[in-house]
């Protein structure tokens, strides 16, 4: 950008007086400095402080859902079918089988995480050594993008369905299925960053220096291009779960009698005229959580890089 | 915004500034713009008020950040909602300050006209540069889209670009700075404004084609007639066209005169500063070396009641902190020559000879 | 641009080259023997001999995947273990389906996205946006299964406004059949929109922001040429790359929509074929999918270049 006199000056603070030149960007501060300035943005946006906050809860009741759970998932109880929300000893109802739905519920975002998580890894160990080969030699980058594109061409139920076709259904194919097809985000996130890194000046120098290109690329570029890595990351979990739920349900995921989201979405179908909370809650399990990664998501994304914001 | 009336200074009613015929085509008066932002209210222009006559060159020049693009871009509305513009821009009589969006729409492109710094994106990419200057012609002309099609090629010839014909039909990615530079005049001088703002024309361009940018503008701002207010603050391209000076500091007019009086005979002392910072021949600083104004210009929430340089100013007194000078005038026989100071400077010949300002209060 | 086009003619040929062979080896890594799997039913050894020779099984691999190409490009896919149907007959039934959801939940998307979009940058700070925005949010956090089953159960059961399930051909009532496809192409569509709407919204802040816009208000320009034709033309340049890259989430979202609302198309014909271990129909569904998303996106591409000058003449230069 040029120092164009138009736009009004942003904080009543001195501006340089020569023209022409653009303002060089400050010298990147130290890393705690910089971590502290992080926290301090992420808690000033209250959507990122809501969505944390449900995340924190979420991630708690998942783990402890041993614990928690009123009941255990599979728990059948044919005397107490179809009971509504609110009812004594089941808080948030039952579905046709009579099981607790809260009980259900708690064990499903059990796996929608684990698939979340799992999904990431797969994204991260391919996505990322592929993306700083790619940004970082020029010669690779090629053959990288025809990998991505290649990727890019099985969507990931399609990927899902071929795996399932090939390896039977179950939590860890719909996991890899969904990794997979977030590889090439992942690839082209952490390439871009390499690139820009890689033409800054201490990068530079440090290839100068004649520093090997392992020693740059793990030294110099990943520790700086771990913010956008982490960003990335993060919105990709609640695609993988919102994935995870899709996969289920077509019967392509978690298989039942396992607890999923997907699969009390799948059950509920039949009798969502009847009992439309078994339909209901489950679906706004997934709505919270994905709606909690999103705000969270995109309060990181403001914070780290506060001018992509801007935009 | 302050709302500081300067006594003295409004300019042209009681004296003759500028050619001294005719009726000026833009008056503008006590013109002040004030920002809201987040972190409060800034003072971008304080109370200025200038002259422009048919034909002339006006120069606005000031360092960044002193105010000249955002008075360029408020004498036709063209800043931002968070604005907040008071005074008077008469455009042959016609008020322009609070005047309706769709009123001052007309007079954009067609009667006030502008070329801007940067012509690399300036222009529309997307668009053919034939069609961006059709554009303007049907919407203000109205134009049918032959008549208009003829017309933007005439305009491209006039502007000085080779084969127009084929030119029309390309995109501004195809043409060099320079040549998009002249379809951006092409395009402001389509619907024969009586003002061509330029801001900062030529700084984005090579020094080469610098010089055949503004012989362009000079030449068609006298063959058509049209008043050219030129921002810039390259004091070389003011002494290469412009007929008269505005100098700007800190959002307010702080000297105006003729060209030639204001290179002889700067009176403020941020002038002398500026002009001592241009390396032209037979123009440098008394030391001979290229001089510096130290400190930078300040960002002003509010006007304060004395002189805004006076931070930077070696002839600063007490005076200049407490309380503003007006932008008071000096007639010759000729000419009137404006600065706003309590310790002017004297001719250039002096400036050399007289001692060092003794009342320097600054730490 | 002949250059640039020729580029990615090259490309978009090397990735389906690339696909097929991944399809091919997909096929090859079943456990056991894929005459088995191909046979489905009939497992006899004279009909077992029979589909080995027919897909070349105890060829060398390379000369299998040869002959694996020529039939595809013959349009011989196979035929289904369950019906004996061939693959492309089946894929030619189902696809019409398909494509007409996807192309009115594309209309629905683009509708609501750009305009949604476009408002949410002009409007930029006020309620308008925080509200575009608000939807577009929860646009990304609804699973739309999830909508498909909430609106099946108000509007189509509950209210009776549209029929749950089920499809009319065009050609049989045009009526019936828009009728029968609203609620999916809204729930599919929506999803997408959210995607098509921040996209939008951020390209359009840009472009408002350029600086060939302030030269546009300078001319004289209303609000509606700056943003109608000046800006809007710049970020649709981005849209439309985005609708190409969103092919892949259109024909997942497909196949659940089309589960859940009983359209016989493309994507029951998958399901179907995956819960009956109909190896040939998958192969072929996979192998269509794929080719379909590189032809695809080298079209968008095409357009790209066609809307975008600087490509165009870019690609000239080089």
């Amino acid at each position: 950008m040029t120092t164009s006199e138009t736009t009004p000056p942003q904080t009543p603070t001195v501006v340089p007086a020569r023209a022409g030149l653009g303002a060089a960007d400050p010298p990147p501060p130290a890393a705690p400095v910089r971590r502290r300035r992080v926290l301090r943005r992420l808690r000033r946006n209250p959507l990122g402080v809501v969505g944390f906050t449900i995340l924190a809860v979420a991630v708690v009741a998942a783990v402890l859902a041993p614990v928690l759970a009123p009941y255990p998932p599979a728990r059948v109880d044919f005397d107490a079918p179809f009971q509504v929300p609110g009812t004594v000893g089941y808080l948030l109802g039952t579905d046709d089988l009579g099981r607790d739905i809260l009980s259900r519920i708690l064990y499903g975002l059990r796996a929608s995480l684990q698939v979340g998580v799992l999904a990431v890894l797969v994204a991260l160990a391919v996505g990322v050594p592929l993306g700083l080969a790619a940004g970082y030699f020029r010669a690779l980058d090629a053959v990288i993008s025809r990998f991505t594109d290649l990727m890019l061409a099985f969507p990931f139920l399609i990927l899902a369905v071929g795996l399932a076709a090939i390896r039977g259904a179950s939590l860890g194919n719909a996991a890899l299925a969904i990794g997979i097809s977030q590889i090439p985000g992942m690839i082209r996130v952490v390439r871009s960053e390499t690139l820009r890194l890689k033409g800054l000046d201490f990068v530079a120098a440090s290839i100068v220096d004649g520093a090997g290109d392992l020693w740059v690329l793990g030294r110099h570029v990943l520790p700086n291009a771990l913010s956008a890595i982490i960003v990335q990351a993060t919105v990709t979990i609640p695609v993988a779960i919102l994935g995870e739920a899709v996969l289920s349900f077509l019967g392509l995921g978690i298989q039942p009698p396992s607890p999923s989201l997907g699969t009390m979405l799948s059950e509920a179908q039949q009798y969502a005229a009847q009992a439309p909370w078994t339909a209901i809650v489950p679906g706004l399990a997934i709505v919270v959580v994905t709606l909690a990664f999103n705000l969270f998501g995109d309060a990181l994304r403001d914070a780290l890089d506060p001018r992509a914001s801007r935009r | 915004m302050t709302g500081t009336q300067l006594g003295a200074a409004g300019a042209g009613t009681d004296g003759v500034d500028g050619p001294g015929r005719g009726t000026p085509v833009l008056t503008v008066r006590d013109l002040s713009v004030g920002f809201t932002t987040e972190d409060g209210t800034v003072s971008a222009v304080d109370a200025v008020s200038f002259d422009v006559w048919p034909g002339e060159v006006l120069a606005v020049v000031g360092e960044s950040g002193c105010g000249k693009s955002v008075t360029a871009m408020s004498l036709s509305g063209l800043l931002p909602r968070a604005a907040r513009v008071t005074g008077s821009v008469l455009l042959e009589g016609t008020e322009l300050v609070g005047a309706g969006d769709r009123r001052l729409r007309r007079i954009r492109g067609d009667d006030i006209a502008y070329i801007f710094q940067e012509p690399m994106t300036s222009l529309n990419p997307v668009f053919t540069v034939g069609r961006q200057i059709i554009e303007v012609l049907r919407l203000h002309q109205g134009m049918s889209r032959r008549q208009a099609a003829d017309r933007a090629v005439e305009l491209l010839t006039l502007v000085g670009i080779p084969s127009p014909a084929r030119r029309v039909g390309e995109y501004p990615h195809q043409l060099s700075g320079g040549m998009r530079q002249r379809v951006m005049i092409a395009m402001a001088l389509a619907c024969d404004p009586k003002v061509l703002v330029a801001d900062e024309p030529t700084t984005a361009l090579d020094v080469t084609v610098q010089a055949a940018i503004l012989d362009l503008l000079r030449d068609l701002g006298r063959r058509l007639g049209t008043a050219i207010v030129l921002i810039t603050h390259d004091l070389g391209v003011v002494a290469d066209i412009a007929d008269r000076v505005v100098v700007m500091y800190a959002g307010r007019v702080v000297e105006t005169a003729p060209t030639e009086d204001l290179f002889d005979t700067p009176r403020h002392h941020y002038t002398t500063g500026l002009l001592g910072a241009v390396p032209t021949a037979g123009r440098r600083a008394s030391n001979g070396r290229l001089q510096e104004i130290p400190g930078l210009v300040p960002v002003l929430s509010e006007q304060p009641d004395a002189c805004t340089f006076a931070d930077r100013c070696p002839a600063a007194s007490d005076r200049c902190r407490a309380s503003r000078p007006p932008l008071a005038p000096e007639t010759t026989d000729r000419t009137v020559h404006r600065f706003a100071c309590w310790h002017p400077a004297g001719h250039r010949a002096d400036l050399a000879a007289e001692p060092p300002v003794d009342h320097q209060e600054r730490p | 641009m002949r250059a640039y086009l020729l580029r990615r003619l090259w490309q978009s040929a090397l990735t389906l080259v690339l696909a097929t062979i991944v399809v091919f080896l997909g096929v090859r890594a079943l456990p056991g023997d894929p005459a088995l799997a191909f046979a489905g039913e009939e497992r006899d050894p004279a009909s077992l001999a029979a589909i080995r020779a027919q897909y070349g099984f105890d060829d060398p691999l390379l000369l299998q995947y040869g002959t694996f190409v020529a039939n595809s490009l013959q349009g011989d896919l196979g035929r289904s273990t369950r019906t004996d149907i061939p693959v492309t007959e089946m894929l030619a039934a189902a696809l019409p389906v398909t494509l007409e959801l996807a192309v009115l939940s594309l209309a629905v998307a683009i509708v609501i996205g750009v305009g949604a979009g476009v408002l949410a940058a002009v409007r930029q700070g006020r309620p308008a946006e925080w509200a575009a925005n608000a939807v577009a949010l929860l646009g990304l956090s609804v699973p739309n299964f999830w909508l498909g089953l909430i609106l099946i159960l108000y509007l189509a059961v509950g209210a009776g406004l549209f029929p749950a399930s089920g499809y009319v051909p065009f050609t049989e009532d045009p009526l019936a059949n828009l009728h029968h496809l609203v609620l999916p192409a809204l729930v599919l569509g929506t999803g997408l929109a959210a995607v098509v709407m921040r996209q939008t919204r951020s390209s359009m802040l840009e472009a408002l922001g350029a600086d060939y816009i302030r030269t546009a208000r300078a001319k004289g320009l209303g609000p509606g040429a700056l943003i109608g034709r000046h800006a809007l033309r710049n970020s649709l340049v981005v849209v439309v790359t985005i609708v190409g890259l969103q092919l892949g989430g259109l024909i997942s979202g497909a196949v659940v929509t089309e589960r859940i609302f009983g359209l016989p198309g493309f994507g029951k014909m998958t399901l179907d074929a995956v819960f009956q271990r109909d190896y040939p129909v998958i192969q072929g569904v996979v192998l269509v999918t794929a080719s379909a998303y590189i032809i695809v996106n080298f079209l968008v591409d095409l357009a790209y270049s066609l809307i975008d000058p600087r490509i165009r003449v870019a690609g000239a230069a080089t």
